[in-house]
């Protein structure tokens, strides 16, 4: 098959000829939503001291894991990193489950061994997310392998930020998985910054959308704020992938509102973000989603807010409740038996 | 019984891995040369096929990455390093992310993998072609570590290896490959974490590992005219490694010595050493003597390499040293 990212780039282009259903757009603004709020409680504990592990929070990303999730049945896997909350709530992980791990509690979705840069839930094709820098996009490529070896049709996904693309292994996993033709996706979430270095302090380009070319992996740029060109561009890598075609890469344009790590914009430690922040809350994905929702759906926006209020007031309150591990545990799990 | 060379049965435990399990598939550099591997994976393409027996690009980091979210989708992987240094590439994968993984997830998922590496030394390859690293991997929770030194151990631990639901470092050594030695011809497992005694004894206890215990039993012979009668431990296994076993043997004879295959400081010697130190402290008449290489990269001049790896001769040595000391009464303290 001869895919090409032109190919791609034209249609992940096609959010207005698409033709989404609107009960479609509100699912997925509803997924948004619970991301965002999610986030925003995790910041509040962040703050109060509540939760002590690093949070890393995707606040105004949440397109990407809301549009990619949408595009992959059940048993796909998506393989994440630090800033993965939204990643795991997309693909089906519990609100419980990340806020009990977020506070190290044995009911969290990792057994409170993980914290927030650890998430698991493989009933829902997350087999884990983990804080070094592109570490689960060769486990992704591997996963991919044991599908294609076994002929499951199923898709494993790689996101990850801009700064993975300045790690050797990303480069090594882009040829390995057009080698292999792996049913496979790369998405970069380019947020611009990794950590407090904007992208022109790490690279002269502005070009990472061509990070698979050279390797023969597709690629395309999309707008990461708007969930249905991501939906579109992720579709048609998914089928790409599931059709025995290969891998595809997106590099989805965004910005985190937060800072790098904790609930600050890290204006506070000298981060000077502030005029791109107010460019790009313009931006919005839940903004803009609601927007393109006719009157009739908007209206009951409201009872949608308060209904996932609650489901987030519930999981909280039942994450607070959920015991501390034992110190006794300490040797457990070192070894599978 | 049956003999093959030490290469032969790596070759003999690929071969009914790959026959009896669907899961298994090997995957690294070299895999379809008949030469890089020593024989140890001769036309295993053409029996098994190259979608299973995956000779890859140049990308130990990303294949070793690769193997490691195999294993954890359920596949049963082995990655080869032709060379342990080439490892070293591969560090995150293995130790970041297998070792870790079972613990990190509360044992959520688990990692069946095999990594494979070779001692690949001496013939003037120098420093990067040399490495013996096993005591590096030793140091990680979560990773176990086999080193197999004859024929039937290097078929067994690398089928006890595939078989367990953990990461392990399975490490061959090249100036291995051509011993022989009794190999039984079914599919047979040695049990990982159990050492074997090669050679009974009364007088000094020599726990050898991988190539060493190969060169412990030739100092056994040397000692044995010298009439010093030498127990000889293969520990086969780094990580678990077999406390009960040599402790045991350290209490018999009152004199330790380990021979290790690679460096000293902060070596797998100093470990066991340590361990014999604490737990039989009472039952030692002398220092447990370490014999290992000394603290330099490897050199590459025939000359350079003959002083550099030590012989059975060092060993007897230590020996020797070991039994000069007189045990110390608890009233001269």
């Amino acid at each position: 098959m001869s895919t090409t990212s032109a190919t791609l780039s034209k249609l992940s282009t096609g959010s207005a000829e698409s033709g989404l259903a609107e009960g479609w757009l509100l699912g997925r603004w509803k997924t948004m939503l619970r991301i965002r709020r999610a986030e925003e409680a995790i910041a509040h504990m962040v703050e109060n001291g509540e939760a002590r592990c690093p949070c890393h929070l995707s606040i105004g990303q949440e397109a990407i894991a809301a549009g990619v999730c949408a595009a992959l049945d059940a048993s796909d896997t998506i393989w994440g990193g630090h800033r993965s909350h939204g990643h795991y709530l997309a693909k089906g992980g519990s609100l419980e489950g990340l806020f009990a791990e977020v506070l190290g509690r044995n009911t969290g979705c990792a057994g409170g061994r993980g914290g927030s840069m650890h998430l698991s839930a493989i009933q829902h094709g997350v087999p884990g997310t983990v804080p070094i820098v592109a570490g689960t996009i060769p486990l992704a490529a591997g996963a991919a392998l044991a599908y294609k070896m076994r002929s499951e049709r199923r898709v494993a996904v790689a996101f990850f930020g801009d700064g993975a693309l300045e790690e050797g292994s990303v480069h090594e996993t882009l040829n390995l998985a057009a080698l292999y033709r792996l049913p496979m996706v790369f998405v970069c979430e380019n947020n611009l910054y990794a950590s407090h270095l904007h992208w022109s302090e790490r690279r002269l380009k502005d070009n990472l959308d061509q990070a698979g070319a050279f390797h023969s992996v597709p690629g395309t740029r999309v707008d990461g704020n708007d969930v249905e060109g991501v939906y579109d561009a992720a579709r048609l890598a998914v089928m790409r992938a599931r059709t025995g075609a290969g891998p595809s890469f997106l590099e989805c344009r965004t910005f985190r509102w937060r800072g790098h790590v904790g609930a600050s914009s890290d204006e506070d430690v000298g981060v000077r973000r502030g005029g791109e922040l107010a460019e790009w809350l313009l931006r919005d994905p839940l903004a803009r989603t609601e927007d393109r929702l006719t009157t009739d759906l908007a209206r009951h926006l409201e009872r949608h807010r308060a209904a996932v209020d609650e489901e987030i007031r519930l999981a909280l309150e039942s994450a607070r409740t959920g015991p501390e591990p034992d110190p006794e545990r300490l040797w457990s799990f070192v070894c599978a038996s | 019984m049956r003999q093959l060379t030490y290469a032969q049965a790596i070759r003999e435990a690929h071969s009914q891995l790959l026959a009896a399990d669907p899961r298994v598939f090997v995957i690294g550099q070299g895999l379809w040369s008949p030469w890089y591997a020593g024989g140890s994976l001769e036309d295993l393409d053409r029996e098994y096929g190259r979608t299973r027996i995956l000779d890859s690009p140049v990308s130990e980091n990303a294949v070793t990455g690769m193997a490691v979210g195999a294993a954890l989708e359920g596949m049963r992987p082995i990655v080869f390093h032709p060379r342990l240094d080439f490892l070293l590439l591969a560090m995150d994968p293995v130790i970041n992310q297998a070792a870790n993984w079972s613990y990190l997830f509360a044992g959520q998922g688990n990692v069946p993998l095999v990594i494979r590496a070779v001692i690949n030394r001496g013939a003037e390859q120098g420093a990067q072609h040399s490495q013996a690293l096993h005591s590096m991997f030793m140091h990680v929770p979560g990773l176990k570590t086999v080193m197999p030194a004859t024929p039937a151990d290097a078929k067994g631990l690398l089928l006890a290896a595939v078989d367990d639901p953990n990461p392990v470092l399975y490490i061959d050594d090249r100036w291995l490959y051509g011993v022989t030695g009794d190999v039984p011809e079914e599919a047979y497992r040695v049990p990982i974490g159990e050492a074997a005694v090669r050679r009974m004894g009364s007088d000094v206890t020599i726990v050898g590992i991988s190539w060493m215990a190969a060169k412990a039993l030739e100092a056994a012979e040397a000692l044995a005219a010298q009439g010093i009668d030498a127990e000889v431990i293969d520990l086969r296994s780094l990580k678990p490694w077999d406390q009960s076993r040599v402790l045991e043997s350290a209490r018999k004879t009152g004199h330790v010595i380990v021979a290790d295959p690679g460096w000293r400081t902060a070596g797998a010697s100093a470990e066991i050493a340590a361990t014999i130190a604490a737990e039989a402290f009472h039952d030692l008449e002398a220092p447990v003597e370490r014999v290992a290489l000394p603290d330099t990269p490897a050199p590459t001049s025939r000359v350079e390499e003959q002083a550099y790896y030590p012989r059975p001769s060092v060993i007897v040595l230590a020996v020797q040293r070991a039994l000069g000391h007189r045990k110390l009464g608890g009233a001269c303290a």
